[in-house]
């Protein structure tokens, strides 16, 4: 069974009299263990597509399936139980939580999953340890620098074990030295510890480390070629 | 789920991190919460005040008032016409089992001399047993005799205050007065009771014989009539029976049948006790409620803060709902933050509404009573603020969408 199983999903914004079709008719499978780069221009659907992923926006019709679960019948409350367990976000901006210790942020997925403190301080140091971020524990945002800061965001996003990581233009407010860092980071989470990814971004040399490429244009799917790295 | 020990610890942080605005919004609760219990504190001194001085007057006294006059069709009020006599206290004292003592009472405003010094007072005619009656206690001296009283001499007992006015630092015994010009010996000086919540002082007082004042001083056109008596009854529980006594042996010696009106009134210090009690708790009860409006306007304070939190806080609220927050993860989360508001402050509110109660019962001479109640009110109602003002905020921050929410800068 996919990991994601999106068919036929579109996607209408209605303003006035205007309705526009942000997705139109995207169909897309994801197995798992894939690392997957979307890329397009901005407009062209694919922080749309994002957000339906991360079962943060519902289609306005077609199905999705994420790991074997239709999202389209959850209620608000059971999505932010799906992101919770199924889903690990990282963002172009950190989204980090200021004045929170870097440990505070990583722990903050197991809050809201109920894990007791003790358990959640361990996995979180642990995680930390994992993105190379050992002893920077009681750090705050600000106190460190960008690259650091994504590395917490991605600690975060693997630190519930979730099979599916979702990144939005990860490298975007970093310089080309840390992207490579964080990016060979992303290669590991795949290789090594077997995560799905799927990574928006709109920069060639970025893709390039991911096993598969899909386009989007218009709203639609223009191609989605798998390269060897 | 809702892990509720995480949730507060989040809450906590967030609130420290903006310490100053914290307590500033606190504030609010803080003086509200105060101000209740101090009012609640003065309030129930006075009270408390009120009802030791009525009782200072005595609570198992009856007073049997004369019945009113008719002029012309007008009724001029009770006492006005002394329908009472001595004969009728006599008869009470004898025919009432619960009654104690009874003593006829006249009063009236003269001008007293001694020496260069004068004085307005009230003159009392009363029989030896008033002091009884009234809790009187002889200081200096001596209570008048049956003597005295059989004739009619000229002897005066002086409250504290017309001591103090006429003979300053000199001892009044044997000394003589004149009150209306009228030469009377000083037998006794009373000891004080001091000054009633009104502003009555009740040592402001000359007592003579009541058989003197209606034949010497007062020059009454019934001999025999009096206007008031009073009565002691044996204790406070016999109060009704004696009413009941004294009634029906008054309509037997006055004459009055079952339809007629009496021509007499019978006061009841317990009734009277009960009513003031009753309007110093409706004193209370507007201190209180005027105190709650700060409680209130705090309340908004902490409405208004709060939406201005959750406003400011979109970005961290979009980042916990996409990170798994449910709505109700987030709702908690703001709801406890007003809560602690609420109480911290009411917290401090009861602290400084104690000292302050405290420094006003030290340093004037008002007591205030803190009771349990008014700290277990100030609190409960701080803390339902902190829910009720807190819930709106709350609510609005539960309904964000996490996409706009994550993109709001």
């Amino acid at each position: 069974m996919a990991l994601i199983e999106v068919k036929h999903a579109i996607k209408t914004y209605t303003s006035g009299d205007t309705s526009f079709n942000a997705l139109d008719d995207v169909s897309l499978t994801v197995e798992e263990g894939e690392f997957v780069a979307i890329m397009g221009a901005s407009g062209s659907g694919k922080s749309t597509c994002m957000n339906l992923l991360g079962c943060l926006d519902k289609p306005t019709s077609g199905s999705y399936f994420l790991d074997g679960i239709d999202v389209l019948k959850l209620k608000t409350d059971e999505l932010s139980l799906i992101r919770n367990q199924k889903l690990g976000f990282v963002f172009q901006g950190f989204n980090l939580i200021s004045k929170t210790t870097a440990l505070e942020n990583v722990e903050l997925p197991m809050i809201y999953k109920g894990i007791p403190p003790e358990e959640r301080r361990i996995r979180a140091k642990k995680a930390l340890k994992i993105v190379g971020l050992e002893g920077r524990e009681s750090h705050m945002p600000n106190q460190i620098s960008g690259g650091q800061q994504q590395r917490v965001a991605i600690a975060r996003a693997i630190v519930n074990d979730a099979p599916l990581i979702l990144a939005d233009e990860p490298t975007g407010n970093l310089d080309t030295k840390t992207s490579i860092e964080v990016m060979n980071f992303f290669v590991e989470l795949n290789e090594k510890m077997k995560k799905t990814i799927v990574l928006v971004t709109h920069e060639p040399d970025i893709a390039e480390y991911c096993k598969r490429v899909i386009r989007f244009q218009d709203g639609k799917i223009i191609s989605d070629e798998v390269r060897k790295r | 789920m809702i892990d509720f020990h995480s949730t507060f610890n989040i809450a906590i942080k967030s609130l420290r991190i903006n310490k100053m605005r914290s307590a500033l919004t606190s504030l609010g609760i803080i003086i509200g919460v105060s101000a209740v219990i101090i009012m609640l504190g003065v309030g129930s001194g006075a009270s408390n005040r009120i009802s030791n001085e009525l009782s200072s007057m005595g609570t198992n006294i009856l007073t049997v008032r004369s019945g009113s006059s008719t002029s012309g069709g007008l009724r001029m009020g009770m006492g006005t016409q002394q329908t009472l006599t001595v004969k009728d206290a006599e008869a009470i004292v004898k025919n009432c089992k619960s009654v104690l003592y009874v003593s006829p009472y006249l009063a009236q405003s003269k001008q007293v001399t001694y020496s260069n010094q004068n004085w307005a007072t009230s003159i009392n005619g009363i029989d030896k047993t008033y002091m009884d009656i009234k809790d009187w206690t002889i200081a200096l001296g001596r209570n008048f005799s049956q003597e005295d009283i059989n004739n009619n001499a000229k002897v005066a007992l002086l409250g504290n205050t017309v001591v103090t006015n006429l003979f300053g630092d000199l001892d009044p015994i044997d000394k003589t007065i004149r009150i209306d010009g009228i030469p009377f010996k000083v037998i006794g000086a009373l000891n004080s009771k001091g000054q009633l919540g009104m502003g009555m002082d009740q040592d402001d007082v000359i007592m003579i014989p009541y058989t003197t004042a209606q034949k010497r001083v007062f020059g009454t056109s019934f001999p025999g009539a009096v206007s008031t008596i009073e009565v002691k009854v044996r204790d406070v529980d016999n109060i009704a029976r004696a009413e009941q006594e004294i009634t029906e042996l008054l309509h037997l010696r006055h004459k009055i049948g079952k339809n007629q009106e009496n021509d007499f009134s019978i006061r009841n210090m317990t009734e009277m006790v009960k009513s003031m009690q009753e309007a110093t708790k409706a004193m209370s009860i507007l201190l209180g409620s005027i105190a709650s409006v700060s409680l209130l306007v705090g309340g908004i304070g902490i409405m208004n803060i709060m939406l201005v939190s959750v406003t400011e806080r979109t970005k961290e609220i979009g980042i916990r709902m996409a990170i798994g927050a449910t709505s109700v993860d987030i709702r908690v989360q703001f709801l406890i933050e007003a809560l602690l508001l609420s109480i911290a402050g009411g917290l401090v509110g009861v602290a400084i509404g104690l000292l302050v109660s405290k420094g006003i019962a030290t340093f004037t001479s008002t007591s205030v009573i803190v009771t349990p109640f008014s700290i277990f009110l100030s609190l409960g109602f701080s803390a339902l603020i902190g829910v009720i003002f807190g819930y709106y905020p709350a609510y609005k921050a539960s309904l964000l969408n996490p996409i706009d929410a994550l993109r709001y800068e």
